[in-house]
């Protein structure tokens, strides 16, 4: 081990393509799917199964045999799964957060799994984004009364012990790709909600449970379709679950209630591995922002002078450069996040840290290039008001701002949620 | 690759390091900050370190090649243990980095040796002048060629142990552009004032104000000698060791704040389970991690030849300048009354944090 900070091979290699999808796929379709929330993108979603299921990825999902687990058939190849996927997402984001939320993969909810599930759940439910046609999945966190804090998650599930089947019941908001996860489409694969749910309210947290319910399953419903500020071309659904029947073998990791947290903390899990991706996805827009503003202030005479004393600097300058130190920062926060995940280490903090400084990048960034380029910054004619809309959920999806604050803090401190509310 | 993790030797290194700033510097600070000098045997020890020696080839006297990252993860050590020690034992590096990146074959033959096979001695570098708009790559110190020989004239400010040195490089325009001099102790036309400068912190660091009334020194004497020195290479580990300094400090206070908030009670809690000081906690915390990876890889760079390296370089310092900043500062709030009197460390870390700015000269890695 040495500290090192050239991109393997590989990722180059996937960024170079994808920059291509970005400019060719992504931001030439930009506009129209922000002007028209709702509307599919679907020659994006079936182009990107095409290329992906071409470049043997099939899901945006790290795999087992990208982790240098490959049995020891071949060589050991450095684990680098969840660093080359941060590097696609940032690249995809850079081109449109909305369009890279509907990448066909399974998005949170194969996260979801590859997390908590058992390794036959693994082949059974991952195996789907490596079909014929396209396919999402979602993950179903958030409840109207539950945002942040999920261990005040109303929705049931309880066993039916006659028929082995467990039985959901409740109401759940926020649910990035969900209509595409779950309602059937002639162009989409069968794809899978991941829904938390609690098998023992009494026990709290402990009672915690996710579950695989399948695409189409009875009860379930989408009831709303948001509108929202911006990622307009995501959907981002509300779901009831009525009495929704799945399997017994749908539930992720252990059906026993143990009087434990660790069903919980296989959610929390989760969210260690997928901060750090949300907050590349931030960054990705906020990069394509100070690109943009770099270019439009080229393009009218004003250069950044590097090296010079900040008492010579102008404003314009010092607030591009103090953007480009919070870019470079946080992204070099969101590699050593995944860095970690790759080698095994535990990176709740680092996580966390990489969130809450792309949440507060990803903002600024695109609030400033706004603000410094005046009219044409809030021009409909440019993608940099977009992309403003855009940002922002990255400060609050994934845990907001504050929350993963929250999150630091009680590491830090090594403070438990009791002792620091 | 990827990689965040200090290799075997690094981390030998910075525990070493790490025992010596906090053993030895850190109980030093204060009475060294009120008094205004350090004890001779504490610059001595980290000398002993060899952070310098092995950045310096065998075949100059010293047992290793130079690597900015490795400095950097020293340099932050040791200013977490106190800043004007850390400081005062890289003094030498000043005067022999830059020889040994840019100078000449018998420039690095002639100085190398005696710097790192002896004892401390102070080498120096004289780069800063008093002036507001101060710019490194536009001196107002000139150096013009005359009869085979260089002449320096101007005023330095900020020259760290320049009383004692037994040999400075001084930084001067040549042409416009930033070239660095030899200039010998007790050179003719060489003024080093009697006092060390007072500022408003790092007061146990001595400094002085220097004038070079028409210095002549041989064309030997220019750094890199006729082809001269690529300054902005040297301007940019220069601003990596600062910024690696200022994570140093910010480490410090943000420990030291942490700590105390901890025990702390207020309203029959203690104070950093108030979320008001618990988020600026975990912000000191986020911002600290970015200035040092940002450094890092600055560093690693500087290592590895890249073309940007300089840019980051400029980045990582003017990041980390404010961000120490920001953290000393908030150490002092959350210490409150007790942050603001000089029986605790955070009052000099704060007067320090603000230092960073204008630092760039004072350290190299």
């Amino acid at each position: 081990m040495t500290i090192e900070f050239e991109a393997p091979k590989p990722i180059a290699q996937t960024q170079f393509v994808l920059k291509t999808v970005a400019e060719e796929m992504m931001r030439s379709k930009s506009r129209y799917f922000d002007d028209h929330e709702h509307e599919i993108p679907w020659d994006y979603i079936e182009f990107m199964h095409t290329a992906m299921k071409a470049m043997g990825a099939g899901s945006l999902a790290p795999k087992e045999r990208d982790n240098g687990h490959d049995g020891g058939q071949k060589e050991k190849r450095p684990p680098i799964a969840y660093q080359s996927l941060a590097a696609q997402i940032e690249m995809l984001a850079w081109g449109d957060v909305g369009f890279y939320l509907v990448t066909p993969g399974g998005g949170l909810g194969a996260a979801a799994v590859q997390a908590a599930g058992t390794p036959e759940q693994k082949a059974k439910f991952l195996a789907r984004f490596m079909g014929e046609k396209p396919t999402l999945g979602a993950m179903c966190m958030t409840e109207a009364g539950a945002g942040s804090d999920t261990s005040s998650i109303r929705t049931r599930a309880v066993l039916d012990e006659k028929t082995n089947e467990w039985i959901l019941n409740g109401e759940k908001i926020f649910v990035t790709a969900g209509d595409k996860a779950f309602n059937e489409y002639e162009k989409l694969g069968k794809g899978f909600l991941v829904v938390w749910a609690s098998i023992d309210p009494a026990a709290g947290r402990a009672g915690m449970r996710s579950f695989v319910v399948e695409g189409g399953t009875p009860g379930v419903k989408v009831t709303k379709l948001e509108e929202k500020l911006g990622i307009r071309a995501s959907d981002t659904a509300a779901i009831s679950l009525v009495d929704a029947r799945v399997p017994f073998d749908h539930i992720l990791g252990s059906p026993t209630v143990e009087k434990t947290t660790k069903g919980f903390k296989g959610a929390m899990a989760t969210f260690d591995a997928t901060r750090p991706l949300v907050a590349a996805s931030g960054l990705g827009v906020a990069r394509a922002a100070l690109e943009f503003l770099k270019e439009k202030l080229a393009e009218n005479g004003v250069e950044i002078r590097y090296g010079l004393p900040r008492q010579k600097l102008t404003n314009i300058e010092r607030e591009v450069i103090d953007c480009e130190i919070m870019l470079k920062s946080a992204w070099l926060m969101v590699l050593k996040a995944v860095w970690m995940a790759d080698n095994k280490q535990p990176n709740a903090l680092e996580s966390s840290m990489s969130k809450v400084k792309a949440g507060d990048v990803g903002t600024k960034i695109t609030q400033k290039a706004v603000e410094i380029l005046g009219p044409l910054g809030y021009s409909r004619e440019f993608l940099l008001e977009k992309w403003f809309r855009d940002a922002k959920i990255t400060d609050i999806y994934e845990g907001t701002g504050q929350i993963n604050r929250l999150v630091v803090a009680r590491q830090i401190l090594g403070y438990s949620g009791a002792e620091l509310r | 690759m990827y990689s965040f993790e200090p290799n075997e030797e690094q981390k030998m290194l910075i525990e070493a390091v790490g025992k010596y700033a906090a053993n030895d510097l850190r109980p030093a600070g204060r009475e060294a900050e009120e008094g205004g000098s350090l004890p001779p045997k504490l610059i001595d020890k980290g000398w002993e370190l060899g952070v310098l020696q092995a950045s310096i080839p065998e075949a100059y006297g010293g047992f290793g090649d130079r690597s900015a990252v490795t400095g950097a993860l020293a340099g932050e050590e040791l200013a977490f243990g106190n800043l004007a020690g850390a400081l005062a034992v890289g003094v030498p590096s000043l005067f022999a980095l830059p020889i040994l990146l840019g100078g000449a074959e018998e420039q690095k033959q002639e100085y190398l040796p005696k710097i790192v096979e002896g004892n401390w001695t102070p080498y120096t570098a004289a780069l800063i002048e008093f002036a507001f708009d101060f710019d490194p790559l536009a001196l107002k110190t000139t150096a013009t060629l005359a009869g085979g020989e260089y002449v320096l004239s101007g005023e330095k400010a900020y020259v760290p142990f320049a009383k004692e040195a037994q040999a400075m490089i001084v930084y001067a325009a040549l042409d416009g552009v930033t070239q660095g001099f030899i200039v010998p102790k007790a050179a003719p036309g060489l003024t080093v004032a009697d006092e060390a400068e007072k500022m408003l912190g790092l007061n146990a660091l001595p400094t002085y104000r220097v004038k070079l009334d028409g210095v002549k020194v041989p064309k030997a004497n220019r750094i890199g000698g006729d082809s001269g020195l690529d300054f902005e290479r040297i301007l940019a580990s220069m601003r990596v060791a600062n910024a690696a300094a200022a994570v140093g400090v910010a480490r410090a206070a943000f420990d030291y704040a942490r700590d105390y908030a901890k025990e702390r009670e207020a309203f029959g809690v203690k104070i950093a389970q108030k979320q008001a000081v618990a988020f600026m906690l975990a912000e000191m915390r986020t911002e600290i991690e970015a200035s040092r990876l940002l450094t890092w890889e600055a560093a690693w760079k500087l290592d590895t030849g890249k073309d940007d390296a300089n840019v980051d370089a400029y980045l990582a310092s003017t990041g980390a300048a404010d961000m120490a900043m920001m953290v000393t500062d908030r150490a002092v709030q959350i210490l409150g009354g007790h942050g603001y009197i000089r029986e605790h460390p955070v009052e000099m870390w704060m007067r320090e944090g603000r230092g960073f700015a204008m630092w760039t000269g004072f350290a190299m890695v």
